[in-house]
């Protein structure tokens, strides 16, 4: 079999996906990026080989994305993160027309053609309001730490208004209404809709049309995937549990696997080199 | 004798002014502002009077300004921290003619006439960016405290270029930068940099016309007024007690009111 390494270096987690020729996947894993990318991708790619019981060198091609691909040092290729966002998401989720991506420093949004190839997108890296960051900062400023954001947020009935023009303005926008006796989890589903509102102002520049399929860390929240369907007044793809985190290394996979394909063919079936 | 009051109940701290009719300060004090809003308002204020040794009967009119103005609940009325800031500025340096008010959470210019009357005014409103946050971010993200920030920087000797406009993203470009092996101090010196050059953004969409004073809290860092000094090729003025302009400005509107009340005819309702 050949096998394919996918690695996608986020602003805050690196995460590894291992493909089969038939695209299943044969292991994967995260890791926080921190400020050595070269290291965490090392660290990440080793421990996906160990869960799929695959040796290094039983890696024919390895496909890099994600913000920090270029400073990494590691891999054959590398490929933008709507790229591989849009492989990995329509590997699923064939129909899809528009893929929101965020993450944790980034908010994405791009239109997809009829032949999966992205015809449009949009993109936020200037600030953090719109991005996990400012989900990250609310929780903090109630004292709240990044895992419980989730079942916090569960909990809420009703979301509280939310600004969200700064992360950092938030402060005292959270704290007043902690005083005024709102509650933590309503204030952390108001959070998630005002970075939803910016998502939808990101799709709606790239011309959204259905269907949509959402990517990204950010996405692991069910109450997020209910707030955009919400916003959006349609349903939307996910793929589930923590796999929605690695759809674009998944599809930097898939893209090894087909560059590896057209290789060969050029090569008339001659071994491929992949020192 | 007659006392006015300002108090200026900024996003980071609130300070309190207390003059006599000859308009000198008679007492100030400053507390951060913290979650309670009206108890910072109140502690300033009465810490002020004690400083001052003066009675609260004795201060005859309030001023709140600043964002929690209205939270100064025994305040008589309240003016916008823009038009304090220019007040204070003007009585304190008569030839100001733009006013850079640089605090915890928000940046302003403000171009004022020889009367103190405000010709034009730009802010932050939408983003923390540039304001005094931006040191706080980079003082949480090298464990520094930010009294140290300004002498460290002015120890840099080649600033690492910023490149994030975000305050909460500088956080990790500061540690990023550490990570890389640059100098904390040639760090800290474009961190200073790069806050000037989007305050000096902000007073050229109002018009630069000297001279030029600096205000609020972040006046303390020698190296802020070093950096826009060099940037903007003049001296900006920097009063003693620059982050009390706003509430100064505050205490003179309010013996503003004080005067007019006991004239009202011959100061032809002022």
């Amino acid at each position: 079999m050949i096998r394919t390494a996918g690695i996608d270096i986020g602003s805050t987690y690196t995460k590894v996906v291992l493909a089969g020729e038939d695209g299943t996947i044969l292991g994967r894993s995260m890791e926080p990026t921190g400020f050595k990318l070269a290291q965490a991708a090392e660290r990440a790619l080793a421990r996906a080989l160990d869960t799929a019981g695959v040796a290094r060198a039983d890696v024919a091609y390895t496909v890099t994305t994600g913000f920090g691909r270029h400073q990494a040092g590691i891999g054959d290729i590398s490929v933008t993160d709507l790229t591989a966002a849009a492989r990995g998401a329509t590997h699923f989720f064939p129909n899809t027309r528009t893929i929101l991506d965020v993450g944790g420093q980034t908010m994405k949004a791009s239109r997809l053609g009829a032949d999966a190839k992205v015809q449009s997108f949009r993109l936020n890296d200037k600030c953090a309001a719109g991005t996990g960051a400012f989900l990250e900062k609310t929780a903090r400023y109630m004292g709240y730490r990044t895992e419980e954001i989730g079942p916090l947020v569960a909990t809420s009935k009703a979301p509280v208004t939310i600004s969200g023009v700064c992360a950092v303005f938030a402060e005292s926008e959270v704290i007043n209404q902690l005083s005024e006796g709102s509650a933590p989890a309503d204030i952390m589903h108001g959070a998630f809709v005002s970075l939803v509102d910016r998502s939808v102002q990101l799709m709606k520049r790239v011309r959204m049309e259905p269907e949509f399929t959402l990517v990204g860390g950010i996405l692991r929240f069910e109450r997020m995937i209910q707030v955009v369907q919400g916003a959006l007044g349609a349903s939307v793809n996910v793929l589930p549990g923590d796999l929605v985190q690695y759809t674009s290394a998944f599809g930097a996979a898939l893209l090894g696997q087909l560059r590896l394909r057209r290789l060969t063919a050029a090569a008339g079936n001659a071994p491929v080199n992949t020192a | 004798m007659a006392y006015a009051a300002g108090v200026d109940v900024g996003s980071t701290q609130t300070k309190a002014v207390v003059i006599n009719e000859t308009r000198e300060i008679v007492g100030r004090a400053l507390t951060d502002t913290g979650a309670n809003v009206m108890r910072a308002a109140e502690s300033a204020f009465h810490e002020a009077l004690t400083n001052g040794g003066i009675s609260e009967e004795e201060v005859e009119f309030v001023v709140g300004t600043g964002y929690g103005r209205y939270k100064v609940t025994f305040g008589n009325t309240q003016v916008t921290e823009i038009s304090c800031h220019a007040r204070g500025s003007v009585h304190m340096f008569p030839r100001t003619r733009t006013v850079l008010d640089m605090g915890g959470q928000d940046t302003k210019a403000i171009r004022v006439q020889p009367t103190g009357e405000i010709v034009d005014f730009c802010m932050n409103d939408k983003c923390a960016a540039g304001t005094g946050r931006f040191l706080g971010a980079a003082a949480v993200a090298l464990d520094l405290p930010i009294a140290d920030l300004g002498p460290t920087a002015l120890r840099g000797e080649r600033a690492v270029k910023i490149s994030t406009t975000c305050t909460v993203f500088a956080e990790s470009e500061v540690l990023s930068w550490l990570g890389k092996g640059k100098k904390i101090e040639d760090i800290l010196l474009g961190v200073h940099e790069s806050i000037a050059a989007r305050s000096i953004g902000l007073l050229r969409r109002v018009g630069i016309e000297e001279e030029v004073t600096f205000t609020g809290g972040v006046t303390k860092n020698e190296a802020m007024v070093e950096t826009l000094n060099k940037r903007l090729g003049l001296k900006v003025n920097v009063g003693e007690g620059a982050h009390y302009m706003g509430a100064l400005g505050a205490a003179l509107f309010a013996l503003d009111r004080i005067v007019a009340a006991r004239a009202p005819a011959a100061k032809g309702a002022a």
